[in-house]
C-alpha cells in the first residue's frame, strides 16, 4: 500500500492550527498520543474532495477550502449572546444541555436535580481524567480524525439500566464567535439494557456570528431493549458549515427512531453509521432537508446490518429551492449472517426551482439470502395538477406550493413520536415555508 | 349586467385549436347545460373559464361581472366566485380535507377583504353541508381525495361549492361515475344552491342529470364551438336523436 506522506495545503494549513490549539485541547498522556495520531492521519488526507468516492457531491477543497483556527472560549459577552440565541430555540420541558463555540457552558445548563439514573458529565472531565475510550476514533474518515484531533469538550451522558429518563435532553450548539472560527464536539449517550430517552440536538447561532465551523460526533451506544427517540435539528446560520458524524450501535431489540431537519449551515454533511448488534433490533430514521439559496447539505448514512432479524427504514424528503443541492447517500449491508433483515430505504426529492439539484444515491449490498430489501428514489417538481386544483380553490401560488410542500415532508415528520417535539418541528416547516412567501 | 360573456372564444392547446370561437352568456340565477359529445371541448372551456395553464386563447374574450377574467389568476377568479367543479377531481395525499377546506376558504374571504372564518363556525358549518350530501365525518380526515370513490369525489366538489357560496358554478361531468342515488343526493345539493343571485352551468354528456337539475337554456357544443341553443326540452330532443347530426355537420 502507497501512503502519501506528503502535507497537502490544508493539512499545512491546520497544523499550525492544532500546534496552537494544543494546550487547550484537554488531556495528556495516552488522550494526547490519540489526538497527535488522528491529527496525522487528517493531515496526510486533506480536507475529502470529489474524487474520493464518498465525497464525490460534496468537495470540501470546493465548498469548504480552509479549516478556520479553533474558537477561543466563549466570554462573558458570548454567553450572553448564546443565551438570548437559546430563547429563541428553547424547546419547552427539555433538559438543556449547552455547548457555546465548543465549551460546556454549566450556567446556560440545566444541571440541577437529575433524574435517577441520569448522569452527565463533560468530555472535558472525562479526558482529563485520562479516559480516551471517547477518542477511540475512524482515522479512516478525515473530518471524524479531525474531529478527534481537535474534539474540546462535549456531554457524556449516561443512562443506567432500566431507567425510563421522562423529560428530553435537549443538547444545543450555540455558535456564538464573533470571528471566523472553528468548534469541535464530542457526546456519547448510552443507554443500559431496558433504559429509554430523547433527545434532541439543535445547531444554532447568536446573531453575530457567521461563518463559522462547527465540527461534531456523537456516539450512542442502547443496551438490549433500550429505545431512543433521537430529533436533530441543523439551524446554522447560513454562511455555517456543520459537518458532523454519528456512530450507533444497537444492543438486542433495541429500537432507534430518529429524525433530522436540515434548513440552516451554507454546507452541511451528517454521516450516520448505524451498527446492529443484537438481534431483534429496529431503527427508523426518517430525514428532512429545506433549503435554499447556495446552500449545500448531505446526509450519508451507513446502516450496518450485521445479525439476524433486525429491521430498518429510513424515509428521506429533500425540498431544494433555487440553487440548494442536496445529497442523500445511503449504504444499508446486510451481512452473511443477518438472515431475515427487513431493510428499506425511500428517498424523494421536491424542485422547487430549475438550478435546484439533488443527488440521491442508494446502495445496498446484501450478503444474506432471506432477506426484504428495497429502495425507491424519485426526484421532481411539484405536481402541477394539484397546484392548480388549490389554486382553482383560492389558494394564491405560494400557499398553494407551501401546502404541497407540507405534505411532502408530513412522511418524514409524523414519524416523531412525541407531540411537543413533532409540534416544535411542524412549527419550524411552518416558518420556512412562509420565509419563502 | 351578465355574470358570464365569452365571446368569440379561440383556444389551443398543443398548436391545436379546440375551441372555434365560442360565445356563450349567463346571467345571474340562470341554469344552462352544455350538451355534447366527447371531444367536443366542453371540459377545455370550464378550464379556460378557471384559468387552469396549459391553454392558449388565441381570440376573443372572457367577461365576469364585465371584468376581464383572462387577466386574472386561478386564485382570484375563485375568489371572486368562479367554481369549477371538476370532471376529475385531483387526489392530493398528505393535505387533510379540512385542513384543505378551512384555508381555501380563508384564502377566499381575505382575497375578498373579509374577517376569517371562526373555528366553530366553520366546524359547524361543514358538519350541516356535509351531513345534507351524506358525506362521513371520516372522509374529511383524510387526505383531499385520497382512497375517495367517484361518487365521493364528486360529493366532495359539491362540499366545497356549498361552502364557498361561489356565484358561478361550473359542474364538470357531475354525474359521470355515479349511480342513481348518488346522482340524486348530488343533484339535491346542487338544486340547494340554486338562487336568484346564482348561475350555473353543468356540464353533460347525457340527458339524465337534467331530469334532476332542470336547466333555464340547453346548449349543444360540437367540434369547439356551441351549434344550437334551445330550452330544456332540446335535451330530451337530443337523447332521441343523438349527437350525430352535429358531428357530420
Ligand atoms: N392537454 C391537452 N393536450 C392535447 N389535446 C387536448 C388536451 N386537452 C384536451 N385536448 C383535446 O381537445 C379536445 C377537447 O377535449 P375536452 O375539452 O376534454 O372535450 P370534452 O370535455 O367535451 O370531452 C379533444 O380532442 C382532446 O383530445
Ligand atoms: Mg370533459
Amino acid at each position: 500500500m502507497n501512503v502519501v506522506l506528503a502535507k497537502t495545503d490544508t493539512g499545512r494549513a491546520v497544523s499550525t492550527s492544532f500546534a496552537l490549539a494544543r494546550e487547550r485541547l484537554p488531556g495528556s498522556g495516552k488522550v494526547a498520543e490519540q489526538r497527535q495520531q488522528a491529527f496525522e492521519a487528517f493531515e496526510r488526507a486533506g480536507l475529502p474532495h470529489r474524487r474520493i468516492e464518498d465525497w464525490k457531491y460534496t468537495d470540501l477543497r470546493v465548498l469548504m477550502r480552509e479549516v478556520l483556527p479553533l474558537a477561543a472560549a466563549p466570554d462573558t459577552a458570548a454567553l450572553s449572546r448564546a443565551e438570548a440565541a437559546l430563547k429563541l430555540h428553547a424547546i419547552e420541558g427539555t433538559r438543556r444541555l449547552v455547548l457555546v463555540d465548543g465549551v460546556f457552558a454549566a450556567k446556560l445548563s440545566d444541571l440541577g436535580k437529575g433524574e435517577k439514573g441520569l448522569s452527565v458529565r463533560t468530555l472535558r472531565e472525562v479526558l482529563e481524567a485520562g479516559d480516551g475510550e471517547l477518542l477511540a476514533s475512524d482515522n479512516s474518515n478525515p473530518m471524524i480524525a479531525l474531529n478527534t484531533a481537535m474534539a474540546t469538550d462535549g456531554v457524556v451522558i449516561e443512562i443506567a439500566n432500566g431507567t425510563v429518563l421522562e423529560q428530553p435532553l435537549h443538547v444545543v450548539h450555540v455558535a456564538s464567535t464573533g470571528t471566523p472560527a472553528a468548534m469541535y464536539t464530542r457526546s456519547l449517550l448510552r443507554l443500559g439494557r431496558d433504559a429509554s430517552a430523547t433527545l434532541v440536538e439543535s445547531f444554532v447561532a447568536t446573531e453575530g456570528a457567521k461563518a463559522y465551523q462547527t465540527y461534531d460526533s456523537l456516539i450512542v451506544s442502547l443496551g438490549d431493549n433500550a429505545r431512543l427517540d433521537h430529533l436533530r435539528l441543523v439551524e446554522d446560520g447560513l454562511e455555517a458549515f456543520n459537518i458532523a458524524s454519528a456512530a450507533v450501535t444497537l444492543g438486542a431489540h433495541a429500537q432507534l427512531n430518529t429524525f433530522g431537519m436540515v434548513s440552516g449551515a451554507s454546507v452541511s454533511r451528517y454521516q450516520p453509521t448505524i451498527i446492529f448488534a443484537g438481534e431483534g433490533a429496529r431503527v427508523d430514521t426518517n430525514g428532512v432537508n429545506l433549503i435554499k439559496g447556495r446552500q449545500h447539505a448531505d446526509t450519508t448514512l451507513f446502516m450496518d446490518h450485521a445479525v439476524p432479524h433486525c429491521a430498518s427504514r429510513e424515509v428521506f424528503r429533500a425540498v431544494i429551492d433555487d440553487r440548494a443541492h442536496s445529497v442523500f447517500q445511503g449504504r444499508i449491508v446486510v451481512r452473511p449472517d443477518a438472515q431475515k433483515t427487513d431493510a428499506k430505504m425511500m428517498t424523494r426529492a421536491l424542485l422547487l426551482s430549475d438550478e435546484a439539484e439533488a443527488d440521491n444515491k442508494p446502495e445496498l449490498e446484501i450478503f444474506a439470502d432471506d432477506v426484504t430489501c428495497g429502495h425507491g428514489a424519485t426526484t421532481g417538481a411539484l405536481d402541477e395538477s394539484l397546484l392548480f386544483y388549490l389554486r382553482a380553490r383560492g389558494l394564491p401560488e405560494k400557499e398553494a406550493q407551501a401546502l404541497l410542500i407540507q405534505a411532502f415532508v408530513g412522511e418524514a415528520i409524523e414519524s416523531i413520536a412525541n407531540d411537543s417535539l413533532r409540534e416544535h418541528v411542524i412549527a419550524a416547516a411552518q416558518r420556512w415555508l412562509e420565509a419563502r412567501a | 349586467m351578465a355574470l358570464l360573456e365569452v365571446k368569440d372564444l379561440q383556444v389551443r392547446v398543443e398548436d391545436r385549436e379546440i375551441l372555434h370561437g365560442l360565445s356563450l352568456t349567463v346571467n345571474p340565477g340562470e341554469v344552462h347545460a352544455i350538451m355534447g359529445p366527447n371531444g367536443s371541448g366542453k371540459s377545455t372551456l370550464s378550464h379556460v373559464i378557471a384559468g387552469k395553464p396549459g391553454y392558449e386563447v388565441t381570440g376573443g374574450q372572457i367577461l365576469f361581472r364585465g371584468e376581464d377574467l383572462l387577466e386574472m389568476a386561478p386564485d382570484e377568479r375563485a375568489a371572486k366566485g368562479v367554481f369549477l367543479a371538476f370532471q376529475y377531481p385531483v387526489e392530493i395525499p398528505g393535505v387533510a380535507t379540512m385542513n384543505f377546506l378551512r384555508t381555501a376558504l380563508n384564502a377566499q374571504r381575505k382575497a375578498r377583504g373579509e374577517s376569517e372564518y371562526s373555528t366553530p363556525d366553520f366546524l359547524k358549518k361543514v358538519r350541516e353541508v356535509s351531513k345534507s350530501l351524506n358525506i362521513p365525518q371520516d372522509m374529511l380526515k383524510r387526505g383531499v381525495n385520497v382512497g375517495f370513490s367517484g361518487g365521493e369525489k364528486k360529493r366532495n366538489e359539491i362540499l366545497q361549492m356549498a361552502l364557498f357560496e361561489p356565484s358561478l358554478c361550473i359542474l364538470d361531468e357531475m354525474d359521470s361515475g355515479l349511480d342513481i342515488d348518488a346522482l340524486r343526493i348530488a343533484a339535491d345539493g346542487v338544486n340547494a344552491l340554486r338562487s336568484p343571485e346564482r348561475a350555473m352551468v353543468v356540464i353533460t354528456h347525457y340527458q339524465r342529470l337534467l331530469n334532476y337539475i332542470v336547466p333555464d337554456y340547453v346548449h349543444v357544443m360540437a367540434k369547439g364551438s356551441v351549434v344550437k341553443t334551445g330550452g330544456k326540452e332540446l335535451a330530451l330532443q337530443l337523447e332521441e336523436s343523438g349527437y350525430a347530426q352535429f358531428e357530420d355537420a
